[in-house]
């Protein structure tokens, strides 16, 4: 019964959250009609999220988001250089295939976007069966490397969430 | 005194990696690396220019807005969608699996392996 009212607690919760930060203003009214949306989105969306992956390591969510956005600011600041001070020759852009070990969608999903957003770094393509990420290095003299960090960096903290 | 000092700071942050991105796209040589300007170095020019205004609703009006924090959600769920779309178009129109890297597993990257393909391995598939 509960599983059928409240098919996806986390959605409800972050639905919640989301309605007051746009309505900016947390009242009563505003926290009851966010509950009623909350409630019933998940149980309107649910028929779109089969088989989708529990979450429960919940510390090590926010140390990823840490990591990540940390990493954000690291690399803007390296790209940053590379366009004011380095000379295109000087430049290495490379292409680097990735081997997969996470297996998930919403994880490789997630992945794919932290790669993207760390300056630097964008992830072009998969392998048609979803086991290799091809990605696009800005600078990368060492391919080897940057695929080793993005492999210890992000993807074993993903495995530990997601698997 | 000091908040004005603060917001100064975070605007002229996020106005010189705005610049610089905008500059890259001028400079760098590559479309793929072209790419890379904009998309990122205007993470953290957006990202200066919300924590500017975030502290500015708070120091000086003395209230909290939240919506900053909704703007770089938002934007973080949405860059990496308008980034991949520029690299597939890039690959299909400028690349062929030859120029790139090998997958390392027995099945091309996706973008380049045709729709009869795909119908005949998962087809296979349902057979087992």
């Amino acid at each position: 019964m509960l599983r059928k009212c409240l098919p996806h607690p986390y959605l409800t919760l972050t639905l919640i959250v989301v309605w007051q930060m746009l309505v900016n203003k947390i009242t009563l009214g505003n926290l009851v009609l966010g509950l009623i949306l909350a409630l019933i989105i998940p149980v309107i969306t649910s028929a779109y999220w089969p088989n989708r992956p529990r979450l429960m390591n919940f510390p090590r969510i926010v140390e990823y988001i840490a990591v990540a956005i940390w990493d954000i600011v690291v690399a803007n600041v390296q790209v940053a250089y590379i366009i004011l001070f380095k000379t295109n020759a000087n430049t290495h852009p490379a292409w680097i295939s990735i081997p997969l070990d996470l297996r998930t969608p919403e994880a490789i999903t997630v992945l794919a976007g932290t790669i993207t957003l760390t300056p630097g770094t964008v992830s072009s393509d998969v392998a048609a069966d979803g086991r290799t990420l091809l990605v696009h290095c800005l600078d990368a003299p060492d391919p080897d490397a940057v695929r080793d960090g993005i492999k210890s960096r992000y993807e074993r903290r993903l495995m530990e969430i997601f698997e | 005194m000091l908040a004005d000092i603060l917001i100064s700071a975070f605007l002229v942050v996020s106005g010189v990696f705005g610049l610089t991105g905008s500059f890259g796209l001028i400079k760098l040589p590559h479309p793929m690396m072209r790419l890379h300007a904009p998309t990122k170095a205007t993470t953290l020019g957006v990202g200066g220019a919300l924590i500017a205004s975030m502290l500015f609703f708070h120091f000086k009006l003395d209230q909290f807005s939240f919506h900053e924090l909704m703007i770089a959600l938002f934007l973080f769920m949405t860059a990496p969608v308008t980034g991949l779309f520029i690299a597939k178009v890039h690959l299909h129109r400028n690349e062929t699996p030859d120029t790139l890297p090998p997958t390392s597993t027995d099945r091309p990257w996706a973008s380049y392996e045709s729709d009869a393909e795909r119908a005949k391995i998962e087809e296979a598939r349902e057979a087992d």
